[in-house]
Order: structure tokens, then sequence, then C-alpha cells
């Protein structure tokens, strides 16, 4: 029978394993519309059920009668009441692009790392008593199977179960939740795998539930008459516990980081909220529909003392029903499962996000365009938190010993969590709400909480002595821990959660009051509080041109250089110019942060980009923007402001142009007197080697093949010179016939460097050439495009001033283009000539290398000719060209 | 940044939507009270409320609210405003 269910086990997971790959495989390739469905985002949601409520509900229905429902009330509501606070909160957090409810109370109040290192300290202590209680159930789960299998008893000790779960779900989460740090913090794979978890524990618990109705009882009429019947689940009305843990459950849906994970980070398009407003309610109705006749029925059927907590499973197992048994027993297994991946990646998005980021960042300070590769460092981060935060709720378990101390956690979790809901109900609807306010909140609702809740939760004598919580500190009877201010009588987690709240909200309503906000705080706000209107940032950042490679070098091990190429070009074309390298204006640089606040947060892209651009400057208009008063001025002051900006930017692309121009005329003055010398030194030779020969008389036949043979290189050496000029006129007029065969690029490149090699003699460069993909076939003009290649590698041969000169050549297939850059190790082209290389006569600087400098000119008209684009790529490091061909030219 | 008047009266259409939001904003705070209902009854010893018949009212309002919600959300996608416009529409006027 064990065996039978660790088999059943690792199929289900093997199952899920397979669909999150499906699922990623699926996104990767941009398909799978229905991964985007409103019904896959509602049933991810679901991982609010935890195996606390798929078991637990049925041990608090038994327990506490009706009150076990309002874990499921609140969190309806919520859902009810989308248009509140959920559309604000999703909208907030896909135009801020948050990584997590820390980096949301970061973003708003200033980018303060501060407070987001507190959120995640308050989430961690929150979270991992939750964790652990998922590890119990899964334990206990396969301890109830082996109570009706003594011989597997020894098979599966608590303690192994636990760990085995604990390193399974680290492995998953790692897996999927950390293979792609995607810019919008998405994992396709771990929410699909959560959807179908989701349905799984759905149809155990209905299955179950049908059962015991039908089953068991002899249906719904039996049913109603044994519940009523039954003196354990009377209705005893105790209004403020049913008020509290109705605003608890309400409060935790919208705080608990595996809910703000899926609500706001995964979400994929704001319109799911609207099927989620309904079908959520209706998913968790039906997932507490027969909580109260599984308890009825556990309580008459089972022995005094069987622990309630595990009805679900032991029910079927006592009535031989070993195939609901394990449906049931998958049913907790997925929730528990499910929650513990979400909650670890969430909690690991935030600990690497705003514990270690910042101080790797701190560490490496004014170094930011020497870091090293930023993406491997955060990957490492959050695989190493993940398997941290595993290993917190591990312990945490084993510490507790896994007693019923520990299943009564989960409410105190929740009251520890939902600490921050005033500063994030306040930062969202309340501009007033300042930094030092939230911080106070936060911090005096924390200690409220350890003091009231936490830790009376172990028990008397293991934390507080029974004197201490009845008489209160040095006898201070105003301070006992479950009756502050002398007020008793109150339900402990009514009282703990009362007033947490209520001295959380004063202290974060006061404290605002009082402080003035920073500017990036009133900016923030102001975005926040009016997000339906300001859909525009406020700017906060101004930069000089030449940091515009800095902050490509640093997106690029940010984001991954491919992503930073598109976004860097894409702003270039927008300011109306070519290239890679846009002006820092401060709309780019808003734009930039924030796409980096999607793989970092928002604290540390703000922290980055300042080491680069150095401080904010926060103009006086953008204050009086956030203000708000004087719409007026304000709005013709901007106008007169954009119109300077755009005048300014005319002229400095004027004054681009105009020095351009200039340096051409220079370069063509340098290139007649050049191409006059060129053409004047062998001719020079020829007639003097030729008026040797015409006298001809007392020359030896050696000589004379000497001469002749002279003069013959100096006549190929001006041929090859007109022959250049006039391939370049024939190109630049449109005439050339192109000769289209469908070839292998990697083929081409392969022959142009035996080409470049065989030609050179003394081949002092090292090429490398990575074929990232299979073959790729093209249809072009392969002599051509061989031309363009071997003038590229010969161009690296000669320029390359590394001490060992290297060429790194790749090439990929991206849709229907293909991307071939030619990277060396030199010192690069200087930024005033990048503009200037692809000229006719350009030559940089006073190089050593004779040559026309024809070459890239005629690479430039040939890659034009072929319908692609060749381009100098800034920020690789060293001399870097990238070619863009499309696949079959239009 | 803009400040536009607000206008007085509001073409047809635009006021069903603008209705059918106060709708949907209503339907939680309907839920809240009636969910409160059943701690308002009587607490008496003798005579406790019968338990089922508490569990089926809170599952009945459950089931009101969710079609509640249902047909709303249905009604409001079938008027064809855009989802930017629903979005901040609400707010500058009714």
């Amino acid at each position: 029978m064990l065996n039978i269910l660790i088999g059943v086990c690792l199929l289900y997971v093997l199952a899920l394993f397979l669909v999150a790959f499906w699922a990623e495989r699926s996104a990767l390739r941009g398909r799978g519309r229905w991964l985007r469905s409103p019904w896959v985002y509602t049933l991810s949601l679901s991982i609010y059920c935890t195996a606390w409520t798929f078991y637990g509900a049925v041990g608090y229905a038994a327990r506490s009668g009706l009150e076990y429902l309002t874990i499921y009330l609140g969190p309806s509501l919520v859902m009810f009441g989308w248009w509140w606070i959920l559309r604000r909160l999703v909208r907030v957090g896909r135009t801020q692009r948050v990584t997590s409810i820390a980096d949301l109370l970061s973003s708003r109040f200033g980018k303060s790392n501060l407070l987001a290192a507190l959120v995640t300290l308050l989430a961690v202590v929150g979270t991992t008593p939750y964790i652990a209680l998922q590890l119990q159930s899964v334990t206990l789960s396969f301890s109830a199977f082996a109570e009706y299998d003594a011989t597997a008893m020894s098979l599966i000790s608590h303690d192994n179960s636990a760990i085995i779960v604990a390193l399974g779900l680290a492995f998953f989460t790692i897996l999927f939740g950390t293979r792609n740090l995607d810019v919008n913090e998405r994992h396709h794979g771990v929410v699909m795998a959560i959807a179908v978890e989701a349905i799984v524990k759905l149809f155990a618990l209905i299955a179950v539930g049908v059962f015991v109705v039908w089953g068991v009882s002899g249906g719904f009429g039996a049913m109603i008459t044994t519940i009523d019947q039954s003196a354990l689940v009377e209705w005893k009305g105790q209004g403020s516990r049913w008020f509290g843990l109705t605003f608890l459950s309400a409060a935790a849906f919208l705080c608990l980081p595996r809910m703000f994970q899926v609500l706001v980070v995964e979400n994929e398009n704001e319109r799911h909220l609207m099927t989620a407003s309904w079908a959520f309610p209706t998913y968790v109705m039906l997932m507490s529909l027969f909580v109260v006749p599984i308890a009825v029925v556990g309580r008459n059927l089972l022995p005094d003392g069987s622990n309630p907590d595990l009805f679900v499973l032991s029910i079927p197992l006592s009535q031989g029903n070993d195939t609901l048994a394990v449906l049931s027993f998958l049913g907790g297994f997925s929730s528990a499962t499910s929650m513990v991946i979400v909650a670890s990646l969430a909690l690991a998005t935030m600990v690497s996000n705003h514990v270690v980021m910042p101080v790797w960042l701190r560490f490496t300070e004014n170094r930011a365009s020497e870091f090293g590769d930023v993406r491997r460092v955060i990957t490492l981060a959050r695989r190493s938190s993940i398997a941290f935060v595993l290993f917190l709720g591990y312990l945490y378990y084993s510490m507790s010993g896994g007693g019923e101390a520990l299943a009564s956690i989960g409410l105190v979790s929740f009251t520890g969590v939902v600490q921050v809901l005033p500063s994030m109900m306040g930062g969202l609807f309340w501009r007033g709400a300042t930094r030092a306010g939230a911080i106070s909140g936060i911090v005096v609702g924390f200690v409220v909480w350890v003091y009231c809740l936490f830790l009376p939760s172990f028990g008397h004598d293991l934390v507080f002595s029974k004197s201490f919580m009845d008489l209160g500190p040095y006898g201070l009877a105003f301070l006992r821990p479950q009756a502050l201010f002398s007020i008793t009588g109150m339900d402990p987690l009514v009282h703990a959660i009362f007033w947490s709240m209520i001295l959380n909200t004063a202290s974060f309503v006061f404290i605002s009051l009082i402080t003035f906000p920073s500017p990036i705080e009133r900016l923030q706000g102001a975005q926040f509080v009016n997000v339906f209107h300001h859909s525009t940032a406020a700017r906060g950042w101004s930069g000089k041109v030449a940091q515009s490679e800095d902050l490509m070098v640093m997106s690029q091990r940010i984001i991954g250089s491919e992503q930073a190429q598109n976004l860097f070009r894409n702003e270039a074309r927008r300011q109306g110019g070519v290239g890679y390298l846009p002006d820092p204006t401060p709309e780019f640089l808003e734009r930039l942060e924030r796409e980096l606040a999607g793989s970092v947060g928002a604290a540390t892209a703000h922290a980055m980009i300042a080491q680069i651009v150095g401080g904010t400057s926060v103009s006086v208009q953008d204050l009086m923007a956030v203000a708000d008063e004087t719409a007026q001025i304000m709005e013709y002051s901007n106008r007169l402001e954009a119109q300077s900006n755009e005048l300014t930017r005319t002229a400095r692309q004027l004054r681009q142009v105009n020095e351009k121009l200039t340096r051409l005329s220079v370069q063509k003055d340098a290139f007649l007197s050049q191409i006059s010398h060129e053409l004047r030194t062998p001719m020079t030779s020829i007639l003097a080697f030729s008026e040797i020969l015409q006298d001809g008389a007392g020359l030896s036949d050696d000589e004379m093949t000497k001469y002749a043979s002279i003069i013959h290189g100096e006549a190929t050496r001006l041929t090859r010179l007109l022959d250049d000029l006039l391939d370049l006129s024939v190109l630049e007029n449109g005439q050339v016939n192109l000769n289209l065969l469908r070839v292998d690029p990697a083929a081409l490149i392969d022959r142009a460097i035996a080409t470049v090699q065989a030609g050179s003699g003394r081949s002092n460069i090292a090429i490398k050439f990575a074929k990232t993909e299979s073959r790729i076939s093209l249809i072009t003009d392969p002599d051509r495009l061989s031309q363009v290649f071997i003038n590229l590698i010969a161009n690296a041969r000669k320029y390359c001033d590394a001490q060992d000169p290297e060429l790194l050549i790749s090439m990929r297939q991206r849709e229907n283009r293909i991307i071939a850059d030619f990277i060396d190790n030199g010192s690069g082209v200087p930024n005033e000539d990048q503009e200037l290389i692809f000229e006719k006569f350009a030559r940089v600087g006073e190089n050593k290398a004779g040559g026309a400098g024809l070459g890239l000119a005629i690479c430039r008209e040939i890659i034009g000719r072929l319908g692609g684009e060749i381009s100098y790529l800034p920020g690789q490091g060293g001399g870097a060209f990238r070619i863009i061909l499309p696949l079959e030219r239009s | 940044m803009k400040k536009t008047e607000p206008l007085i009266f509001l073409e047809r259409r635009t006021y069903r939507v603008r209705r059918l939001i106060d709708a949907i904003r209503l339907v939680p705070i309907l839920g809240m009270l009636l969910w409160t209902i059943p701690i308002l009854i009587r607490q008496d010893a003798n005579d406790p409320a019968p338990i089922s018949s508490v569990m089926i009212y809170i599952f009945v309002i459950w089931a009101i609210l969710i079609a509640a919600s249902f047909l709303l959300v249905r009604w409001i996608t079938r008027t064809d405003s855009s989802w930017d416009s629903l979005m901040s529409g609400d707010e500058t006027s009714d």
C-alpha cells in the first residue's frame, strides 16, 4: 500500500515536471495562448488553499464549528471587491514592474531599500512556520497511511520524508523558478503546474465529500440531520472572532508574499481580474462545501482521539476505499507543494533583490561599469535563497517537533504578514503617506505581533513564563501580552489582530503626518495614487550623452545583451537616431530603470543607475507637477520646456551633422592627397622602371624580369585601388546585379576565415567562430557576402591592437533574421568616430596600416543591397560589428 | 496632468457603464452586510440556532454574490467599452 502510494506520488511529481516543462517551452516559442487565459490565472490563485486548509479546515470545523468559513469569506470579499483594491494594485504592479510585495512598498516609498529589507524580514519570519506546516502535513499524511499498513512503518520515518519533500521542492522551484530572469518575473511553468495542482486538490476534496455525503451518510437529507444532531459543531456565533478572522483572511489574501506573487506579479492581463472576481469565490466555495459533513462524519465514525486534521484521509482509509484515500492524499500533497513552491519563489525574489543584491552592490560601489556578470550573481542569489528559505522551513519543522503547536501557527503567521497592510493601503490611496510613516508602522505592528501572539504561541514557559503572561513584565499589568492596556476578556488572536493593526495604523498615519517626504517619494506617491491618470512617468533623471555606453554595458549584464541591445536600439530609433546609443533623456532613463527593476527590484535598479548617472535631479517643475496645484502654469511651462528640449536636441543634432560634414570634408581633402599619393607612388616606379627597360641595353635577363615584375606588381596595386573605387560607385548607383543562391552563411564565414589566414602570412590573430545554432540557410549573394566577411576579418587582423589579438565571431538566428557579430578585443573605435567609419575614405586616426578607407563603405553598401544592415556595436569591450540579414531578401 | 472640466451629462451608454461599475463596487459591501447577519443571531445556550441552517444561509449568500458578480462582469464586457476607458473613466466625472 505504502509502496503504491510512493509510486503514485513519484508519478504525480513527474507529471508536474512535464507540465511545467511543456508550459515553459510553449511560452518560449510564443505559442500557448491558453497559458495566458483567465482560467489559469484564477486557478493559480488557489495557492491560497494550502495543506493547512485542505486538511486543517476539517480539523478546524471539528474543533470550532463554522468559524473555518471566515478563512474563505475574507478572500471572497476581496475578489468581489476587485474594483476597490485589486484593480489598482495590479495596475500599479504592472506599470512599476513590481517584483514582490517588498518591492511594491520600497518603490512607493522613495525606492527605499531599508523598507524593502524590513518587509522581507517580516515575510520570512511570517512564512517560515507556514512552510514548516506544509512539510508537517505531508509527513502526517504519510504516517496516516502507515497506521493502516504497519509493515511499512519502518520504511518512512517522519524526518526523512520531510527532508525528501523539502529537497524535491527546492529542486523544482530552482529549476522552473530561476530558469530565466524574465524581465517581468513571470514563470509560466510554475504557474501552469500550480493550476494543475489546483484542479487536483479541488477534485480530491469534492470526491471525499461526495463519498461522505452519499456513500457513508446516505444522502443530503440524512446528512443535514446528522449535522444538526452533532453537538460538536454548534453555532456559537462568537462575533469578534467572526469579524476578526474574516478581516484577517481578507488582509492576508492581499499581503501574503505568495498571494502577491500570483495576484500581481504573475498577472498577464488586467482583464483576468474580471473572470477571477467570480471564479475564485466559486473555487473556494466548492473547497469549503463539504468540510462540515466530513468533520461530522469523522467524529461519528472514527474512534475518539483520532486527529481531526486528517479526517479527509482517515475516513476513506477506515472505509477501505483505498483509491479515494490515495486521491485525497494527492490533493493534500498538491496543496502543500504548490504553496511551498510559490512561497519560496516569492521569498527568494525578495531576499535576493533586497538583501543580497544591495549588499553586493555596496561591495562593488562606484565600479558599475566593471561589474562581472550581474545576471549570474542574481541567479545564484535566487537559487541559494530558495534553498535557504526551504531549509529554514525544514529547520523550524524539526525544531518544533512537528506537534500540535504547529497546527495553530497558520493564523499566527497570517497576523504577522498582514502588518504590511496599513502601509500598502496607505501607499495606494494616500499621497501623504511617507517612508518614515511606513517604517514606523511596520516596526510597531511587528513588535506588537511578536509580543502578543508569536512568542506566546510557543506555549507557557517556553518563552514567556506563566506569571509573565498573567501579571505582565515586572508586574506591570497593562503590559500583559494578552491583555494590553488592561483590557481583558478578548480572545488572544483577536486581541493581537486588534492592537497590532490599531497601533500599526496609528503610528503610520501619525509619523506620515509629521514628516516630510523626499522628492522621489512624492513623485512615486503621485504615480501610485493617480495610477489611472498619470500614465506617463514623472522625470527624475538627467544624464549626459557620454554615459550611454556605460548604461548599455550595465544593462547588458543585467537583462541580457540581446534584450538590452534591442531596448537601446529602439530608443535610439524613437529619438530619430541610428545605432545603439540613444541620448540618455530623462524619459529613457526612467524607462530603463523600470526595465531593470523587473529583474532586480526598484531599489537596486535605482541605485545602479544612480551609480552611473550620478544623483537624481528632481527639478522644481517636477515637484510642482506633483503638487498638482498650479496646473495651468505647469502646462505652459511644460510646453515651453518641451519646446526648449526639442530645440536643444535639434541644435545638438545639427551640431553633430555639421561636425560630421566638416570631418568629411577634411577627410575628402585628405583622401584626395592620399589617393594622389597612392596613385603617384606606383606610377613613379612604373615610369622609372619602364624607362630603364626602354633603354634596355646592358640589362641581364634577371634584371629585366625583376623590373617587369615590379611594374606588374605596382600596376596590380593600382588596378585594385581603381577596382575598389569602381565597385563602390557601382554599388552606390544601384547598378549591381546580385547572384542570389541559398547558402549556409556559417560556411561562408569559415571560408572567409581561411582566406584571410592564407593571405596574411603572419596570422597572429586568434579567431573563434561560435556557431550557436544548427544549420541556417539564407538566400543571398554568396560572393558579395563573403567579400563583407573577409573585409571585417581582415580589418580585425589589421587594426586590433591588443597584446594577444582575438576575434570572436558569433552567428544566430532570431525569427526571420540572422545576426552575426564580429567582436575583437582591441581598443575599438572611439566614440566620436563611430558614426564616420562607414563613410568613404574614412580612416580612424593616423593609422599604420595603409588602405584607402573604402572597405567598410563597400561593406555597408553590399549589406544594404542584400536587404540587411551593418552597424558598429558599442559597449562590447573592443571593436565590434554587427550584421543583421533577413533570411530572404524582400 | 491636464485638468479637464468634468462634464455634467454623459452619453447614455457611458452613463450605463458608470452605474454598472457602481453595482460592482457594491457587491462586496452587500456581502459584508449579509455575512454579518449570522453573528447577530441571539446566542441562547438552551436553544442554539441549528447549524445546518446557518451553513446553508452562508452558502446561499455566497452563490448569490457569485452570480451577481458574474452577471455584472459579463454585462460590462458586452458594452464594448475599452479596458482603459473603463479603468480611468470612473474617477473623472459621473
